[in-house]
């Protein structure tokens, strides 16, 4: 079995040093990369198909700045077999359509039976680009997972898709990209011996000419969307502190929730 | 005079879905104080019932059927009549749809089929000269941006409790239609909807969030925290430690590696609120926390902190707001 993890490298949540720069994009230097947390679940989604399969590999496929492989090298440590590195200065300055288009145009010349995504990334939220390449390459699209059962026999997957009172079960033919959720399970911590082996791994890396796509059809200067102002929110009134018996604690909780009209 | 869309998401019993109702008050606000066109647009394998509930909201809805949504996942079925329609004669300026599953998925294939950006997530939205221009919080809300379409179009997708929804004086009328559509997206089965006790998409909407941390000790003590849930008509929610111990299932963490969250308040239980918690809640309305270390986190950012033990404040709490009830 073949599967491709969509992988996006984001400013580290826990860094706290997220920001634009002065042109309203993502400052890349301003803070650490990390995997994308929904990515990191969806790789260990992966990951354990190969296992239970007892065969195949899981390739990574991540469109980001050349300096990429640092983060992507995590990520092989966990198991990832290889990665593929889309990569070119016309990118910059992607909005979603863009990232979209590129992406749908490297997984065309890959061969996988399943190609799995985080159903969104920590940085921006937005949750429409799995949905995007589906689309471009004709391909179903079973999101919000939070389990995933493939059948080789039948060349069929099942998926739990997360529902408003439960879960609805999806069912369509492989090769499909699903959205992958924290529901699928906990990422592995890679082991020593994994990232010793990660050193090795290949990470190809390509450019939008090596995908056929027109330079000119992507990146910044036809960007869909722009900021146009951003801030920080402003900062919370100081914290009423409340040090009491168990009963005045509760009357304040109480009388507060009141004066705020939550209840 | 610019044109608005607003797409009817399904609902439970073919009626339509609550965030619907809100994107469509919203988008009604903006038409009616910016002199804009507001229409609705259910797509569906029997469209009448949910097209009739989006008219209470929404002058005009377009109602088109397609039988395919009856067995497949709703988004898979509408977004090709959404994206033809989107390339018609009555091409909108914007269109709307809630941030959620289904409308996220829906955006993103209409935005493939049409070439239409995205603006996700949105916070609130105005109007100006150049089209919508949309709030969003990024980077677990440490920063509040305001962006615009670059060619002035494009879809908005508009998360849970940013409108209260609230019927027009006179509702709208509804115009059965075809699109015309002629793009074919692969369709997705559904096989059976299954309901599941604790079911996990709902802290997303969930206005109430009673969340329990290391300091609930065990699924025990998770008790507590579900009942003074249900006393405040909220749900559970949990930080990764109480999940990582196995005390509640992952459906329910919130944080980096969870959800990000934003109800009206979120009562933090025995929860410290290191920065990988509160990147994914520290956008709430209000925060009150319980908890016995005065020298926590969540002690610096929250509305209001109570120091003290979780379980006897907690029980506290819950006799009080069964007293209310009762």
């Amino acid at each position: 079995m073949r599967i491709v993890v969509l992988t996006k490298p984001v400013p580290d949540p826990a860094s706290g040093a997220e920001r634009l720069g002065p042109d309203g994009r993502l400052d890349r230097a301003a803070s650490p990369s990390v995997v994308n947390g929904n990515d990191e679940f969806a790789l260990e989604a992966a990951l354990k198909l190969i296992e239970a399969a007892g065969e195949g590999e899981v390739a990574l496929l991540s469109m980001a700045p050349a300096s990429a492989p640092e983060t992507l090298r995590k990520a092989l440590a966990m198991g990832a077999t290889r990665g593929v590195l889309v990569t070119d200065p016309a990118l910059e300055g992607s909005c979603a359509v863009s990232t979209a288009k590129v992406l749908a145009a490297a997984l065309r010349e890959m061969e996988f039976d399943l190609a799995l995504a985080g159903v969104d990334a920590s940085d921006g939220v937005g949750g429409s680009v799995p949905s995007a390449i589906a689309a471009h390459l004709g391909l179903p699209y079973l999101s919000y997972a939070s389990k995933i059962e493939p059948d080789m026999a039948s060349r069929t997957v099942r998926v739990r898709r997360i529902s408003p009172t439960g879960y609805d079960l999806l069912e369509a033919p492989m090769p499909a990209l699903i959205g992958c959720t924290q529901s699928l399970g906990e990422p592995r911590y890679p082991s020593l011996k994994g990232i010793m082996a990660a050193r090795g791994k290949e990470i190809v890396t390509r450019s939008l000419a090596d995908l056929g796509v027109d330079a000119a059809t992507v990146g910044g200067a036809v960007a869909t969307t722009r900021v146009l102002e951003s801030h920080p929110p402003t900062a919370r009134a100081a914290t009423e502190v409340v040090r009491g018996t168990p009963d005045e604690g509760a009357d304040r909780i109480l009388a507060f929730l009141s004066e705020r009209r939550v209840i | 005079m610019a044109r608005l869309w607003v797409i009817g998401e399904p609902g439970p019993d073919g009626g339509l879905a609550r965030i619907s109702t809100e994107v469509a008050t919203l988008v009604r606000g903006l038409g009616e104080s910016n002199g804009a066109e507001v229409i609705g647009i259910v797509v569906g394998a029997d469209p009448a019932k949910a097209a009739t509930e989006l008219a209470t909201y929404v002058p005009t809805v377009i109602a088109l059927t397609d039988a395919n949504a009856a067995e497949h996942t709703w988004s898979a079925a509408a977004a090709r009549h959404v994206a033809a329609l989107a390339e018609g004669a009555d091409a909108p300026d914007a269109i709307f749809v809630g941030a959620g599953p289904d409308g996220r998925d829906l955006a993103g294939a209409v935005s493939a089929l049409t070439g239409l950006g995205v603006l996700t997530n949105a916070t609130g939205v105005s109007w100006s000269d150049s089209g919508p221009t949309v709030e969003m919080s990024v980077f677990g809300g440490k920063l509040l941006t305001t962006s615009g379409f670059a060619a002035g179009r494009g879809i908005v997708t508009v998360r849970p409790n940013v409108a209260t929804a609230a019927a027009a004086t006179a509702p709208g009328t509804v115009e059965a239609r075809a699109s015309g559509a002629t793009a074919e997206l692969p369709l997705v089965t559904v096989v059976e909807h299954v309901a599941e006790a604790g079911a996990a998409v709902s802290i997303d909407e969930a206005r109430i969030i009673v969340a329990g941390g290391r300091g609930v000790g065990g699924a025990q003590g998770f008790e507590l925290v579900e009942q003074l849930a249900a006393a405040l008509g909220g749900v559970v929610g949990a930080s990764r430690a109480a999940v990582d111990a196995g005390w509640i299932p992952y459906s329910r963490q919130i944080g980096q590696t969870g959800k990000i969250v934003k109800p009206e308040l979120y009562l933090a239980l025995g929860i410290s609120g290191a920065i990988q918690h509160k990147v994914g809640m520290r956008t709430s309305g209000t925060i009150v926390a319980v908890n016995r270390d005065a020298d926590a986190p969540i002690a610096e950012f929250a509305d209001l902190f109570v120091q003290g033990d979780l379980f006897e404040v907690g029980n506290a709490l819950l006799e009080r707001l069964n007293a209310r009830s009762g």
